[in-house]
């Protein structure tokens, strides 16, 4: 994977620059800090959950394109689903990201968060990717801040 | 400067780095600019390393044979060559360490052990690297001393106003950064060292990013601690110095023990070595320091004047094509800077910058390089840093910007 376009794809770019689900919600059931302290990206995450679903969703930060791109679609597939689809798609997209590059993934069920399986070619930049999906982690396992 | 021409020849000068043929991301042409993370080695150096673990490889100091000999020789040669381009007094002023952030935690805890009590001060700057922080923090911790902060300004300088006022008689150690790893400013350390000697306090300079493009001769400053890391000046990495003057070092105890430090071990009483070897507990990085000593005879070749003056002119021609492309902040704006240029553009993040140039076969580094307390002054969480070496040209530099534009537009569209 050699050029920009690959990487970035149309998708991301356009959740770069129209993020969904951006703000904050007043009173959250759940709600987790998400910190990459060697670049500096911080997500605040916030979510209602109400009888093991997730009603609503929104998040906070600042971030690279990519780590703005992945709060923003990971937003969008966990809003209705139960909190145990949401950790099952958390754990799909872990792997999804840090498998080999070489290897067929499974994207399964991920749909269009699937177009964040090219990261696996940049090491440096997979914790963009997931960092909102591990503050989704920490918030529905009652943990309330993610440091990479 | 018209007619005066540099004394080197850097197409010549590449010729002699063989990674700088490599070609990265798809057969593009590998443009270096992540010279302050680490530089690249000529030829020559990789040759010593390899030639020593063919013909020479044995351990130092204590052999009973032909091949410890010499390499015990080659090793504290190594130490001479060092020695001579730090122009130290002498050979026992010279202790080899892993790098800068062992030597700056080695002058910190042996100088905690008996030089530091409750109450005493250590002072440092906003534009350390996070390795002439936290060392500091620990022993401050552990006797309670405090850290205190001289304060930069907006261009990326040192208030050097406010230091008078931060001295105090319970200060003991002030510990500088000679050249600013994130901003490239180069700090007045001679002007610093004088001041904290009119009130008897010894001063470590953090020489890192300085050694290779300033010169540097710890006589003239003066300073009581010179330290800086091998591979930052062409050498291998896993070797550094820790110069220090011989009325400090011998008040300090040693850092680590084992063996190669001491003189006599009884389970009653150990008496150490004499000065370096207290201090070098171990069996050293022979090959790191032999590696090293041939980096600083290559690097002596030049006119350490006419490389700062070469690498200058890469710095302003950047910045001057950098100004050129609109939304574009950079970052350190010092009146004596070197080597380094950082920056950031409006509605990209650094990240991104980097992840695009290094497509385009530009290796440059992102982040905030271990300096948080710059990042907090000037409100940013990161920069992009381009930062230059002897090898790097103005061609480079086109190249260089040109793959930033193409990248801004990218993301900006």
């Amino acid at each position: 994977m050699n050029s920009l376009e690959e990487l970035y794809q149309e998708l991301i770019l356009e959740h770069n620059r129209y993020p969904r689900n951006f703000g904050v919600i007043e009173n959250p059931t759940h709600k987790a800090r998400g910190l990459n302290p060697l670049c500096g990206d911080e997500i605040n995450l916030y979510l209602v959950v109400e009888d093991g679903t997730i009603k609503d969703i929104k998040f906070q930060g600042q971030g690279c394109a990519i780590s703005k791109a992945s709060a923003s679609m990971m937003t969008e597939i966990v809003k209705g689903k139960t909190v145990e689809e949401a950790l099952d798609l958390y754990k799909k997209f872990h792997d999804m990201v840090t498998a080999d590059f070489t290897q067929e993934v499974d994207t399964d069920k991920l749909g269009p968060v699937a177009v964040f399986s090219g990261v696996r070619a940049f090491p440096a930049r997979v914790k963009c990717a997931s960092l909102a999906w591990h503050a989704l982690e920490a918030a529905l396992t009652g943990k309330e801040e993610y440091s990479e | 400067m018209g007619i005066e021409q540099l004394v080197f020849d850097v197409e010549k000068v590449r010729q002699e780095f063989p990674i700088l043929n490599t070609k990265v991301r798809g057969n593009k042409r590998l443009v270096y600019f992540d010279n302050a993370a680490t530089t690249q080695r000529p030829r020559r150096v990789i040759e010593t390393v390899k030639e020593f673990y063919e013909r020479y490889n044995s351990n130092v100091h204590r052999g009973a044979h032909w091949l410890s000999d010499l390499a015990t020789k080659m090793y504290e040669d190594a130490r001479k060559t060092v020695k001579e381009f730090l122009n130290a007094r002498s050979e026992r002023e010279i202790v080899f360490v892993r790098g800068t952030t062992e030597g700056i935690n080695l002058i910190a805890t042996s100088f905690s052990r008996g030089l530091l009590k409750e109450g005493d001060e250590i002072i440092v700057t906003e534009m350390e690297h996070h390795s002439n922080i936290v060392p500091w923090q620990l022993v401050a911790q552990q006797t309670g001393a405090k850290l205190k902060v001289i304060p930069i300004n907006d261009r990326g300088e040192l208030v050097l106003e406010k230091l008078k006022d931060l001295i105090t008689e319970r200060t003991k150690l002030i510990s500088v950064v000679h050249v600013s790893n994130s901003l490239g400013t180069i700090n007045p350390v001679k002007e610093i060292i004088e001041l904290a000697h009119q009130a008897g306090i010894p001063v470590v300079v953090d020489g890192a990013q300085a050694v290779a493009h300033i010169p540097v001769d710890v006589q003239a400053l003066d300073c009581d601690f010179y330290v800086f890391s091998g591979h930052k000046i062409y050498g291998p990495t896993g070797i550094g110095v820790v110069y220090g003057k011989e009325k400090w070092l011998d008040k300090m105890p040693p850092y680590q023990g084992g063996g190669d430090m001491i003189k006599e071990v009884t389970f009653e009483k150990t008496t150490y070595n004499e000065l370096p070897y207290k201090f070098e507990a171990g069996t050293p990085n022979i090959a790191g320091a032999i590696g090293l000593a041939e980096a600083l005879k290559w690097f002596k070749q030049f006119d350490i004047n006419a490389v700062h003056e070469h690498e200058n002119e890469l710095v302003k021609y950047a910045t001057e094509l950098l100004k050129q492309i609109g939304g574009i902040r950079i970052i350190g704006e010092a009146n004596n800077k070197t080597a380094v240029v950082s920056f950031i553009a409006d509605g990209v993040h650094p990240h991104d910058i980097g992840t695009g140039l290094d497509m385009e076969g530009v290796a440059i580094r992102t982040g905030h390089h271990c300096t948080q307390p710059v990042m907090c002054h000037f409100g940013i969480m990161a920069t992009a840093r381009a930062s230059f070496a002897i090898y790097n040209t103005k061609e480079e530099v086109e190249i260089f910007v040109s793959a930033l534009k193409k990248v801004l537009k990218f993301f900006r569209q």
